[in-house]
């Protein structure tokens, strides 16, 4: 029933459009997705975009990564809102590519761009990753997130005082500031209700931010950073001998403005040094020049872990800014009952689609995906196209997917020129998508769908002072849309 | 959260005022505008900063001149109310200056470089917060500023503001585009 409804809507909304619009599919709808949609939307005007999702929720990791603590971030979903509006615009959601269709049918249907971002994690290889309580970062942050896939991950915050998160990039910052900040503080933003519980009952005192380079190589970026330095009764603590910068640290904090500003931030924490700590209060440690080597497990508590095995680092290599950490042999062990691994997402393939398993990314040039790159002329899939983490691996801000969509438009938009890329009436778009979807029995979620939970959300938060309370299970979503 | 954000608002505004003797000085300043982009991008009726206050002095009426030149070298001259921020400007006449998080200093999208030195010397100096986002921006400066923290004054009249160019440098954060 309800897709003939669907159906009738979309012969309406085609009224404006040539009789056979050049259809593109982008899947994915993160930052890259609807930055992507929105430069095409733009450039041609014969062109109509469907952005599909594997969740019932848009906007990717705005959502389930972005600290709640930052709802500036966020107000980027008010322009991304504005351009599922768009007549030649429609978001369905509910539909995995490679589960409920595969790629080869979805590019049948359309032509593809891939912006599914990166939904699995870097793995460290050493033994003990598989023990309880050592979790990826990714799982953290979906958690506390409301991600449905994390809903149940139920991390044992009671059992330890000390978290370790291995890394320094930003992921690793905002899971400290996650555990660090006072839940009274946290309770005011959109964190899952299960999570705020949970964080009210943690006894965690003691967080380690472990980087395996120094001061002057720390993934974040300052804003992140004079962030979990400020947070209310924590205690920072930086050792002094790891603050001495070489000859080779000069330079790269003269070349780069962020690495400079990190250093200068971590070296006055360090400076003004630990207060002498208040009874209760909490402790923020960064742990510099040192890589995992192993976890070790509790002796009592069979199968979780007890703390991790550190090995010394000193930095090697000529090219500034590249410099990689070597062991000495030294090793020092940091006792801990939580692991979060921070130390970046990677990307999963899916079908028949070419994939470069070691980068994690799918091989392209400019965004045009390559099918074969071994020859002297690249090779590229005709109609398939990349943007985003999946395009240029799990770094960069939102705003980098807005340079690196307007990268891919601009190879989109030479195809259509060079006649590449044509209307086709084979392609059926929209109408085949729904139709095939529906015998197999997948209820989509369009815009108006996520609206309805988004409106859920407002007023459920509505009640606990909250922006939003989030629905995280996958049937409170699909129920809340199809009501 | 937002309560540390309105305070360094707050703190800026007032800094402002101090450094800036033509400014009628006026409570809340910059909240006022960043609610005012809000309201204008939610299409509901509002009136500026400026006109608000016009009764305030007429120096508030004062509109000054702004050139944006965009990322192909096509130059628009527009007229823009003092008390108005160079973000709010753009998008009231069409000019294509991102804005993700609508002026609340927490994306670096509406980065502009200001193409004469003497008025890059004649705004207020970054916040820490403004030069934490500056320096995710792409193609940084050294005259490059937030276009939400550039607030229209008389001292910057016949201010140029360059959109950086299409050509990015993706350096940022560790990425630099490789062909294969
Ligand atoms: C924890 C965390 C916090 C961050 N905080 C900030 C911040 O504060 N500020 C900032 O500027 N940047 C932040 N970033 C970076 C920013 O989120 C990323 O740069 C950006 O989201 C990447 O965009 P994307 O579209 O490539 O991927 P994503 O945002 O991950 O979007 C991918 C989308 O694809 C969907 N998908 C996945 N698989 C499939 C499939 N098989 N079929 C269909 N759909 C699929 C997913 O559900 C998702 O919606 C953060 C990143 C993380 C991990
Ligand atoms: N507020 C924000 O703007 C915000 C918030 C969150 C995320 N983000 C962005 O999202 C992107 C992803 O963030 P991220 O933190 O996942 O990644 P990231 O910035 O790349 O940081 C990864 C960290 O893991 C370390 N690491 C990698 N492999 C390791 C190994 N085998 N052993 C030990 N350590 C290892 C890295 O150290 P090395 O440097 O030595 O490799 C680095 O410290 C970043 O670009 C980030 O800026 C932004
Ligand atoms: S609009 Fe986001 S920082 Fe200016």
């Amino acid at each position: 029933m309800a897709i003939f409804g669907k159906l009738r809507w979309i012969s309406r909304s085609f009224t404006s459009l040539p009789a056979n619009p050049l259809r593109i599919c982008v899947v994915g709808s993160g930052p890259a997705g609807f930055y992507t949609a929105e430069k095409i939307l733009k450039a041609h005007k014969g062109v109509e975009v469907d952005i599909v999702d594997r969740l019932p929720t848009p906007f990717g990791l705005v959502r389930s990564g972005v600290a709640p603590d930052h709802p500036e971030t966020k107000i980027v979903i008010n322009q991304f809102s504005r351009v599922s509006q768009n007549d030649r615009c429609s978001f369905i959601g509910n539909v995995s590519v490679g589960s409920s269709v595969s790629l080869p049918e979805l590019r049948q249907m359309y032509n593809a761009l891939l912006a599914y971002g990166a939904e699995s994690d870097r793995a460290l290889g050493i033994p003990g990753e598989e023990l309880g309580g050592v979790y990826a970062a990714r799982e953290f942050v979906w958690w506390y997130n409301g991600h449905p896939d994390c809903r149940n991950l139920a991390p044992d915050l009671t059992s330890t005082d000390t978290a370790v998160i291995l890394g320094q990039g930003n992921v690793a910052l905002d899971a400290a500031r996650i555990l660090l900040r006072p839940t009274v503080e946290l309770a005011r933003t959109d964190i899952t209700s299960h999570a705020l519980d949970a964080l009210e009952e943690s006894s965690i005192r003691k967080v380690y931010l472990v980087g395996r380079r120094g001061p002057v190589q720390a993934a974040c970026t300052a804003k992140e950073l004079r962030e979990v330095l400020g947070i209310k009764d924590v205690s920072i603590h930086v050792k002094q001998a790891d603050l001495v910068t070489t000859p080779a640290d000069e330079v790269e904090m003269k070349n780069n403005r962020i690495r400079r500003r990190v250093y200068e931030l971590i070296s006055k924490a360090a400076s003004s040094g630990p207060s002498p700590p208040l009874p209760g209060q909490r402790e923020l440690h960064f742990v510099f020049f040192r890589k995992p080597d192993r976890f070790l497990e509790s002796d009592d508590r069979s199968g979780h872990v007890a703390g991790v095995h550190l090995e010394e680092t000193t930095l090697e290599g000529d090219d500034l800014g590249k410099r990689i950490a070597v062991g000495t042999g030294i090793f020092d062990d940091i006792s801990c009952g939580l692991v979060l691994k921070s130390i970046g997402y990677k990307s999963v393939a899916i079908d028949s689609l070419p994939f470069d398993h070691y980068k994690g990314i799918v091989p392209n040039v400019g965004g045009r995906v390559l099918s074969d790159s071994t020859g002297d002329l690249p090779q590229y899939e005709t109609g398939l196209y990349v943007c985003g983490w999946l395009k240029r691996g799990p770094t960069g801000i939102i705003a980098t997917n807005l340079y690196c969509a307007e990268e891919t438009v601009a190879s989109i938009s030479e195809d259509i020129g060079k006649g590449v890329l044509t209307s086709n009436s084979s392609k059926p778009g929209r109408e085949g998508l729904l139709q095939l979807l529906d015998s197999r029995n997948i209820r989509v979620v369009q815009f108006d769908d996520w609206e309805k939970i988004d409106a859920e959300e407002k007023e459920l938060g509505n009640l606990k002072n909250k922006p939003r309370e989030k629905l995280a299970t996958w049937e409170e979503l699909l129920q809340v849309a199809s009501e | 959260m937002f309560i540390s954000k309105f305070s360094r608002l707050g703190a800026h505004a007032i800094k402002s005022m101090v450094k800036a003797p033509y400014f009628t000085p006026r409570t809340s300043y910059l909240p006022v505008v960043h609610n005012h982009y809000l309201r204008t991008l939610r299409h509901e009726p509002f009136c500026t900063g400026a006109e608000k206050n016009a009764d305030e002095g007429s120096e508030e009426k004062k509109k000054i001149s702004v050139t944006f030149v965009d990322k192909d070298g096509e130059e628009k001259h527009i007229k823009v109310p003092v008390g108005t921020s160079m973000l709010e400007a753009a998008h009231e006449n069409d000019i294509e200056l991102e804005g993700a998080c609508e002026g609340s200093l927490a994306c670096s999208t509406c980065h502009v470089i200001v193409m004469d030195v003497n008025h890059y010397n004649r705004l207020e100096d970054p916040t820490d917060e403004e030069n934490d986002m500056l320096d995710l921006a792409f193609g940084l400066t050294e005259t490059s500023r937030l276009g939400c923290q550039i607030i229209a004054k008389p001292e910057i009249d016949g201010i140029r503001l360059v959109l950086p160019a299409a050509t990015r440098n993706f350096a940022v954060d560790g990425y630099k585009p490789k062909p294969h």
